[in-house]
C-alpha cells in the first residue's frame, strides 16, 4: 500500500486480488509497532481481532463475493466508540475494564462495508479536552513535532492518520474534537450535520452536540468513510430520516458560482499571523477558481465558547450521572460505616480525572436551583440566535471559510489554565451549537523551532449540505495540493 | 487569595454542588475547583450582554418531534455480557450495599 493510494483504490486492489486485506492491516500494524511507542496514538490496537477481520474480507474475495465499498480498508476507531468484546475506556479510569456487549452503529456499518475497523485511539477523558493530555492512560504526541500536542479530543485518531498508521480513522466532535486535531495534525476531518451519523454506541458527552465523523488524508477518502457511516438508524432517534446523497458522485466536479463567505470575526488579529495568511491564501485559491468571496458578519462568534461551556457541561453532568459504580465501571471499596452515597461519591472521585470533575461541577452548578434561568436557559436562547445568525449568513453565501484554530499545535503542558484550553475551540464550537456541518482541511505548514507545523482551514455549510461542503473542499484541495502531505516520521521521532 | 465575601461562589455552595454531583472532594480540592469555576463563569458572563428577550430556548439544533418506533419484539443485549461488567454479582443480580438503614431511610 502506497501512502498516495486513496481508499477507493485500496479497496479496488483488495477486491481484485492485487493485494490482500491481511497484508494491508499487517503493514499498518508493523508501522504502529515501530513508531507508536513514541507517539502513543493507540490505547490498544486489538491486533488479533483486526487480523481476523482482514482474513474474513480476504475469504469473501476468494469466494467470489464483494466485501463492500471499503473492502480491506483499515479504519482506526476512537476510544469513545464501543465495539463488542473489546475494552472501551473513553480515556477514563472509571471505564478501565468496560467491555461493550454491542457494536456501535458506525462500527457495524464499517464492518458491513468490508472495512477493517480496528484498535482504540487515545482521547481526552470522555472527549473533554483539546490536547489529548486529559487521557488517563497517557498523552499522544504530534507526528510533526513530538514535543507538541496533536489537538483533541480525538488526538489519537488524527495523529494515527497523520503518522501513516492507517488511511482513515473515526473520531467524535462535540465542540471541535475532530476538526481541531485534524488541523493540528495536517489531515482532513469532518464534523457532519447533527443527526447525519448515528450516535448509538458513541459514549455520550453532550448528546445535543456530539457527532461521529472521519479523519483521512484526502477529501475523497473522508467522503468515502462518511458515505458508509451516515444515515438513519433505528437505534438513534435523533438521526435524520432523509436519505444520504451520493457524496462521491460529483465530488470532483467544482461547484459553479460558489459563494464563499468569510466572516470578519474569523480573521481576528489575535490569531497567529500564519493562520490569517493561510486563510487569505485560501481566499485567493477560491477566487482563482471563479468563486465569489463574500464579506459576511457573524458577531455571535465571540459568545460561542461561553454558550458552549454552559450547554456542554450541563448535558455532560446529567449524562455522566450514570457512572455510579453500580452496574458497570469502577466501584470503590467502602470503609466500615460508609453508605450508598459514599459508594457513588468515592467511585466517581476515584474514577474521574480533574477535567471531567470540573465540567461535572460546572454543569451541576448551572443547572442548580437559582441558576438555571441565568445560565442554562439563557445559553439555550443564545443558541437559537447563533443558529439563526448562521441561517441568515447562508442566504448570502454557500459555504463559510475561516481558520480551524487560532494557531498551530502548541507544546505539551503549555495550557494549564482550563479557560485557555477552552478558547482553542473558538472557531469550531458554533457549528455544534447550530448543528451545521464543517470540515478542516490541510492548508500548508509554518516553520516553528525547526519543525514544519500544519495549519488548517475550516469550511462550514448549512445542515445537510455535506455534498456542497465536500465539493467545495475538494476544489481547494485539488488546487492547493496539500493532500497526502504527511510528516517524515523517521526524522521527527529521531529528534524527539 | 481574595476575601471570602469577594467570591461569587461560597465554599459551602461549592461543597453543596460537589455533593449534588456525587463527587467526594477534600477541602483543598473544593477550594481549587471553586477558583476554576469562578474563572470559567467569569467568561460565561459575556452572554449576559446578548439581548435574549422573547427568544425561545433551543435545546437541540435540528428540531424534531417525537419519533415513534413500531411495537415489535427485538433481541435484547446478551445478558451474560451485560452482567460481566457489573462490579459485584450475586447469582444473576447486581449486588449493592444496603440501601435503607434500620429506620428505612437511605
Amino acid at each position: 500500500m502506497s501512502n498516495d493510494d486513496g481508499i477507493l483504490q485500496l479497496s479496488e486492489q483488495v477486491r481484485s486480488g492485487q493485494t490482500t486485506a491481511e497484508s494491508v492491516i499487517e503493514s499498518c500494524l508493523e508501522r504502529i509497532d515501530c513508531y507508536d511507542p513514541v507517539l502513543g496514538c493507540f490505547q490498544d490496537t486489538c491486533a488479533d481481532v483486526a487480523r481476523e477481520r482482514a482474513r474474513e474480507v480476504d475469504r469473501l474475495v476468494n469466494d467470489g463475493k464483494d466485501p463492500g465499498p471499503l473492502a480491506g480498508v483499515p479504519v482506526a476507531v476512537k476510544d469513545t466508540i464501543v465495539s463488542r468484546n473489546e475494552i472501551t475506556t473513553c480515556g477514563s479510569r472509571i471505564l478501565e475494564n468496560y467491555v461493550s456487549p454491542y457494536d456501535a452503529t458506525v462500527y457495524t456499518r464499517l464492518l458491513d462495508a468490508g472495512a477493517v475497523p480496528f484498535g482504540k485511539t487515545r482521547c481526552d477523558e470522555f472527549a473533554m479536552g483539546s490536547s489529548t493530555e486529559h487521557c488517563a492512560f497517557g498523552s499522544v504526541r504530534n507526528p510533526w513535532d513530538t514535543s507538541r500536542v496533536p489537538g483533541g479530543s480525538s488526538g489519537g485518531s488524527a495523529a494515527a492518520v497523520a503518522a501513516g498508521f492507517c488511511p482513515a480513522a473515526l473520531g467524535s466532535d462535540t465542540g471541535g474534537s475532530i476538526r481541531q486535531p485534524a488541523a493540528l495534525c495536517g489531515v482532513v476531518g469532518i464534523k457532519p450535520t447533527y443527526g447525519r451519523v448515528s450516535r448509538y454506541g458513541l459514549v455520550s458527552f453532550g448528546p445535543s452536540l456530539d457527532q461521529v465523523g472521519p479523519f483521512a488524508r484526502s477529501v475523497e477518502d473522508a467522503a468515502a468513510i462518511l458515505q458508509v457511516i451516515a444515515g438513519e438508524d433505528v437505534h438513534d432517534s435523533t438521526t435524520i430520516d432523509t436519505p444520504v446523497p451520493d457524496l462521491l458522485a460529483e465530488l470532483h466536479a467544482p461547484v459553479k458560482k460558489l459563494r464563499v463567505g468569510v466572516p470578519s470575526e474569523y480573521l481576528d488579529e489575535d490569531n497567529d499571523p500564519a493562520v490569517n495568511e493561510r486563510v487569505h491564501a485560501a481566499m485567493d485559491v477560491y477566487r482563482s477558481l471563479g468563486a465569489e468571496i463574500v464579506d459576511v458578519q457573524l458577531p455571535l462568534t465571540d459568545v460561542g465558547i461561553a454558550t458552549y461551556y454552559v450547554i456542554g457541561p450541563a448535558e455532560a453532568s446529567s449524562n455522566l450521572a450514570r457512572y455510579d459504580g453500580i452496574r458497570y465501571g469502577r466501584r470503590a471499596t467502602l470503609e466500615p460505616g460508609e453508605v450508598l452515597f459514599d459508594l457513588y461519591a468515592r467511585s466517581r472521585s476515584e474514577g474521574f480525572g480533574d477535567e471531567v470533575k470540573r465540567r461535572i461541577m460546572l454543569g451541576t452548578y448551572v443547572l442548580s436551583a437559582g441558576y438555571y434561568d441565568a445560565y442554562y436557559k439563557r445559553a439555550l436562547q443564545v443558541r437559537r440566535l447563533i443558529r439563526d445568525e448562521f441561517n441568515s449568513v447562508f442566504e448570502q453565501c454557500d459555504i463559510l471559510l475561516g481558520p480551524t484554530t487560532n494557531g498551530p499545535a502548541f507544546a505539551l503542558g503549555s495550557k494549564n489554565d482550563p479557560l485557555s484550553m477552552y478558547l482553542c475551540d473558538r472557531y469550531t464550537v458554533n457549528a455544534n451549537i447550530a448543528g451545521i456541518c464543517g470540515i478542516s482541511l490541510p492548508a500548508g505548514t509554518v516553520a516553528v523551532d525547526g519543525h514544519e507545523l500544519p495549519i488548517g482551514i475550516q469550511l462550514q455549510a448549512p445542515a445537510l449540505c455535506e455534498p456542497t461542503l465536500l465539493r467545495a473542499a475538494r476544489m481547494f484541495e485539488a488546487a492547493a495540493g496539500y493532500e497526502n502531505h504527511l510528516p517524515d516520521l523517521k526524522k521527527t521521532v529521531a529528534s524527539s | 487569595m481574595a476575601h471570602e465575601s469577594e467570591h461569587m461562589i461560597s465554599i459551602d455552595e461549592a461543597r453543596h454542588v460537589a455533593d449534588l454531583a456525587r463527587l467526594q472532594m477534600t477541602d483543598e480540592q473544593v477550594e481549587s475547583c471553586r477558583g476554576d469555576l469562578e474563572s470559567i463563569l467569569g467568561h460565561i458572563e459575556t452572554i449576559n450582554a446578548i439581548n435574549v428577550e422573547g427568544i425561545e430556548p433551543l435545546a437541540a439544533a435540528i428540531e424534531m418531534t417525537n419519533r415513534l418506533s413500531p411495537d415489535e419484539v427485538h433481541d435484547s443485549l446478551p445478558v451474560d455480557e451485560v452482567l460481566a461488567n457489573a462490579p459485584a454479582l450475586e447469582d444473576r443480580y447486581i449486588a449493592v450495599p444496603k440501601v435503607l438503614d434500620e429506620d428505612g431511610n437511605n
